[in-house]
This record gives structure tokens, sequence and C-alpha cells, in this order.
């Protein structure tokens, strides 16, 4: 049997989804789970892991752990690592993880496949299955000389199970190592304004582009993704026009999403936007022209007028809902 | 001051891609190469921290195949930059073995001041030899830096985080910056620059020459596929609100997405 490690990052100690998802794989493959939280709230966020499968958690709640920096970071987890010694390690590919592990396994000199969207665990061989060109190929990924084979899953891939709360984990706390001749210093973190899932975790998109003609009615896109409780997204198109943030563009030079539904309004289909959310499980396209090459890649086309379609299109899904 | 860039020469971003008849690899025949679009930030930002601090140079670095990646090379110093130095190796380096190879040649040139990336190469999708390549030269990085500053005082970069959030960091140089778009927007090769490139130094070491052992090859990738096509997409007529009901309805009992 060999021993899964889970770093599971976590908001004020609710767990997120994707350290759920990974706890669940871990469990299921029948190896033994360890896992790690660190930061306010870490104790909370180990108890909540014991009962998604972890045995034993273990804990650093030093409040220099409170906000990411790589260096304390790197040391903070190095620490557990060489304590616990596992043989797989699992985190998702958040960008504090995509971030750190790669700084990690170059310590450790050992290998890390980053961004996954399939894991399989059987005894200690892992692989995993990743996006390629940003998703128009896909490759098996394995590990050789690594000691530690760590792998970091995009959210909203794996299931969850329900919390059992019968199951519990031994908590074991550590206290922060020191790390001398600090060469990063975190001066901020600067708050999203927005409250909403990142569009990398979210399970609804909505996303805008052009056909919206002006930054104004991207509000038409937020009142859909409120009744929805979907995160809006943007062409890129939008973006080098002003209208939204980057923060906001989906695509090859953008973030790429995974969500169950996505609805693109007003896009075209260029083939850098496709990259960027071809893994959507259901794709719906709004657009005026019959020809747009979004219609080629969606699951549900409608032709049709956005300013038309896109209230009514609220109205039916707060209808819909509400039962 | 000597800035070091490192590029990814990449699958242009318009590339159909095909893999070849045993899987093990993606089939290249055809394919236009580009440097990694957020390699385009990197080497303007390090043309423009050149040209604040007089008497700096930019030296830009490749690994990968010497014949194809010189281009890019050249196409970088086109931009501005000083010196290229290509390392001659096959197409399956992974992260772990392209960052040591980077960070020897560093190291042997005599060390960097600064150094900068992209935040990602987009065709393996790794995000990895940045922090990989910081961590063995032991110096700290940002990642996925949309502002970056230098001062006598150190470093400071804004890197984009989930949620429109930002982090700002202040770092000691010499540091690895990895870039992201929004940094800065990268120049164009010009015709008197493409001409002055063709005279600037471009050195090629042979990656066998680094001796990097085979064991720092962690991971492989194998059993290439392309994605599933999609069922044709299912058209709904009649008008806006008809449209708007049916496609709710089937979201709801056929795709089972809400
Ligand atoms: C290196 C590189 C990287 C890139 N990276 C990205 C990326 O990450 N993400 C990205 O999105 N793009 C990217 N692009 C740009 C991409 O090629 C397209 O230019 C861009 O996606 C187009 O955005 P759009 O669909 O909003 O605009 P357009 O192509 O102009 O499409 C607008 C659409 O709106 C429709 N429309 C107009 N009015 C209405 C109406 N009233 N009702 C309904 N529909 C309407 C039109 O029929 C049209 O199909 C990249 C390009 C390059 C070269
Ligand atoms: N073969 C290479 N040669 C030079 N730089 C590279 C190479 N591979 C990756 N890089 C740099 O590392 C960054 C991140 O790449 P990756 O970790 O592959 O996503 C790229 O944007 C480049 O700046």
């Amino acid at each position: 049997m060999s021993k899964i490690f889970v770093f599971a990052e976590h908001k004020n100690g609710s767990l997120k989804r994707g350290a759920m998802e990974l706890l669940q794989a871990a469990k299921k493959s029948g190896n033994s789970v360890v896992g790690m939280a660190v930061g306010a709230g870490a104790e909370l966020a180990a108890k909540e892991m014991g009962h998604h499968g972890a045995q034993e958690v273990h804990v650093i709640k030093d409040a220099a752990l409170n906000s990411y920096n790589p260096e304390l970071f790197a040391a903070a987890i190095s620490l557990v690592l060489e304590k616990t010694q596992p043989q797989v390690l699992l985190a998702s590919a958040t960008s504090l993880a995509k971030d750190l592990f790669p700084k990690i396994a170059a310590r450790l000199k050992t290998g890390v496949a980053s961004d996954c969207t399939e894991l399989t665990i059987s005894g200690d061989v892992v692989t995993a299955k990743k996006p390629l060109y940003s998703g128009k190929a896909f490759a098996a990924v394995s590990f050789e000389n690594s000691s530690i084979k760590i792998v970091l899953m995009r959210p909203n891939q794996l299931p969850v199970a329900a919390a059992d709360t019968t199951l519990s984990a031994q908590i074991v706390e550590h206290p922060m190592v020191a790390v001398p001749d600090l060469k990063t210093l975190i001066k901020e973190v600067v708050q999203g304004t927005s409250e909403k899932l990142d569009l990398t975790e979210a399970n609804i998109v909505v996303s805008g582009g052009r056909g919206l003609k002006d930054a104004n009615n991207f509000k038409l896109l937020n009142d859909l993704a409120d009744v929805l409780g979907a995160t809006v997204g943007a062409s890129r198109a939008v973006v080098d026009a002003g209208w939204v943030p980057h923060g906001m563009q989906v695509g090859q030079t953008g973030k790429t999403v995974a969500p169950t539904l996505y609805i693109a309004v007003g896009i075209s289909g260029a083939i850098q936007h496709l990259a960027g959310m071809s893994g959507s499980k259901v794709v719906v396209a709004i657009n005026n022209d019959p020809a747009a090459p979004i219609f080629q890649k969606a699951t549900y086309g409608i032709v049709g007028d956005l300013f038309d379609v896109v209230p009514k299109l609220t109205e039916e899904f707060k209808k819909a809902l509400k039962h | 001051m000597k800035i070091f860039v490192c590029i990814k020469q990449v699958p242009d971003t318009e590339t159909k891609m095909k893999i070849s008849p045993d899987a093990a690899s993606i089939d290249t025949t055809g394919v236009k190469w580009i440097i990694n679009p957020y390699d385009e930030y990197a080497i303007e930002e390090a043309i423009k921290c050149r040209d604040a601090s007089p008497g700096s140079q930019v030296f830009v670095l490749s690994a990968g195949p010497s014949k194809r990646v010189s281009e890019s090379l050249r196409t970088a110093l086109a931009m501005g930059a000083d010196e290229g130095i290509v390392i001659n190796a096959q197409e399956s380096l992974d992260c772990f073995s392209t960052a040591r190879a980077l960070a020897e040649v560093i190291t042997a040139e005599g060390g960097a001041d600064l150094i900068f990336t992209g935040k990602l190469a987009i065709d393996d999708n790794a995000s990895s030899v940045s922090q990989m390549l910081a961590e063995l030269l032991k110096v700290p990085h940002a990642t996925v830096v949309s502002k970056f500053a230098m001062s006598p005082e150190g470093l400071s970069a804004e890197r984009d985080v989930e949620g429109g959030a930002k982090e700002v960091l202040a770092l000691t140089a010499p540091a690895v910056i990895g870039a992201n778009k929004g940094l800065n927007t990268p120049r164009y090769a010009s015709l008197p620059g493409i001409m002055k490139a063709k005279k600037k130094v471009l050195k090629e070491i042979e990656f066998s020459s680094l001796n990097i052992p085979a064991t720092d090859q962690k991971i492989r990738l194998s059993q290439f596929s392309l994605p599933l096509e999609k069922p044709a997409v299912k058209m709904i007529a009649g008008d806006s609100s008809a449209q708007a009901a049916e496609l709710v309805k089937l979201l709801r009992d056929e795709a089972k997405a809400l």
C-alpha cells in the first residue's frame, strides 16, 4: 500500500471542492491518505478533510501562511513531506499550486504533472492524462525517477462524496519552520471585485464577445449569470477593447475553463477561444450569424439577436429554477 | 546588468494538431513554429529593463532542436535582444531537464542579474520551468506577472491569481519573473531590426555537453490523442421566446446541465 498526500486549499477553514475531489480519489484507491492544510482555519479544514477520508492531517496554523509566499509554503510543505514520506502528492491545479509545486518538485528532484484532467492510481503506479496545445490534444503522463509523484488536477474533473462525519482524521500540528534569508515578501493581496467562483472553478460560465457591442451590455450577461449562479467570462476581442479585465478572458492566452455548462453569447468561436473552453461538457451558442464557427463546437445553438434572446433566457431560467 | 530571457518555440496557435500513427508523439510535419506568446512579453520586458539601465545586455536562451529553434531566437534578436544561445536538444525534454539545462548555461555564462520567462508554454501547458529554474539557481520567483518594476531597493511584481485578485510581491534580485499577458505590449521586429539581428551572436551549445543525467527526466508523455468529436449541434428554431423556453427544457431534461 502506498501513502497519498493531499494538499488542501481552504477558505477560512472550509475546504475547496477540488480538495474534496482529491480526497475522494485517494480514498477510493485504497491507499492510506494523509493530508495537509495551512494558515488561518487550517484546523477546521483538517477536520473536514477527515470527513472526506483523510486518516491523518498535518496542520501549520502560523499566520505567516495566511497568504501565499512561495518560499514559506515550500519550506512548510517540504518539512511535512520529509516526515510523512508519501509516494504520491495530489493538489488542485490552482494559481497557488501551479506556482508552488514545481518549486517543491525541483527541490526534491522529483516529477510534477501540472494541470491534469484524469487520474488513475493503482498501488503506487500513478498515471494522469493532461491536455496539451490548449486542449487540442491529450497525452498520458507517467513518472520516472520520482520519489514523490506530484499530480496537480484541474478542479471539477472528479466526483465528490458527501462528508461522512463518522470518519475523522488524527490531527498533527507543527510549528512553522524558520526560513533564514527570505528573498520574497508579500506586500499586499488585492482582493478581486467578484465574490463569484473563479472561471476555472465555476460549474457554469456565461461568456460574452464583440456581439455585445458595448461594455455596458455585459449587464445582460451579469443578470443571466446571477440567475444561474454562473461566472462571467469574455473573448479576447472585448478584453482588448477594454470592456472587461483580462482576468475574464477565456482562451489560449486567457483562462482554460471546463464547466458543466458554457454559454457563449456573441462570440464567433475563433480557434484561440475554443482552445480555452473545449473541455466544457455542454456548450450553448447564441449568435445572429448561422455560419459562426462556434456552432460547430456547440451542443445547442440559437441563431438570433442576443439582445432579444438573452433577456428571455434569463426569464425562462428564473422560472425553471424556482421549482 | 545581465538579463536572460528563456523562450520556447511552440506550434502556432492556429495549428490543427495531428498525432503520429503510433500515438507516441505529435506529428509536427507542416507545423508553423512561433515564439510562445507569453515569452514575447518576457522579451519585451527584458528589453525595457535593459534600456532603463545603461550598460545592460539581454541574452535570449532556448532549448530545443537547434535548426528550428534558432529561427525564434533570431526573431528575438530582431526585436532587440543582444545575444542568442541555443541549447541543441531533442524535443522530448521534460520540464525538470529543461530547467536544469537552462540553469547550467546561465551559470556558465557568468550568472544573471534578472531572468524573464513566460508564465506558461502553450504546448505542454506545464507552468513549471520558471519556478524550477529559480529553485535550481536558488533565487526567488514570481509567475503570472502583469506588472513589474525595478528599483535600487529591489524588484516589485504583481501576480494575477483567481477571482481577479492580485498578489504584490517584493523580491530581491536576481529573480525569475514569469510574464503574463498585460505586462506590456511586445514590439514587432522592425526591418532594420531584422537586418541587425543577422549580425548578432547566436551561440550553440549541445545539451549532451551539459552532463545532465538521464535520471533528471521525471515525466514522460505517451498515448497522444485528439479530443473526442462532439456530436452535431442541435439548432433550436422558433421565435426568441420559443427558443429560450426550448433551450431551458433541453438543458434541464436532456443535457441535465442545470
Ligand atoms: C496569439 C493569439 C491568441 C489569442 N488568444 C485568444 C484568447 O485567449 N481568447 C479569445 O477569445 N481570443 C483569442 N484570440 C483572438 C481570436 O482570434 C478572436 O479574434 C477573438 O476570439 C474574437 O472575439 P469575438 O468572438 O468576441 O469577436 P468576433 O470574432 O468579432 O465575433 C463576434 C460575434 O458576435 C456575433 N454578433 C454580433 N452581433 C450580434 C447580435 N446582436 N446577436 C448575436 N450575435 C451577434 C457575430 O456574428 C460574431 O460571430 C487570440 C488571437 C491570437 C492571434
Ligand atoms: N525549452 C525551453 N527553452 C527555453 N525556455 C523554456 C523552455 N521550456 C520552457 N521555457 C520557459 O519556461 C516558461 C514556462 O514553460 P512551461 O513550464 O513549459 O509551461 C516558458 O514560457 C519559457 O519562458
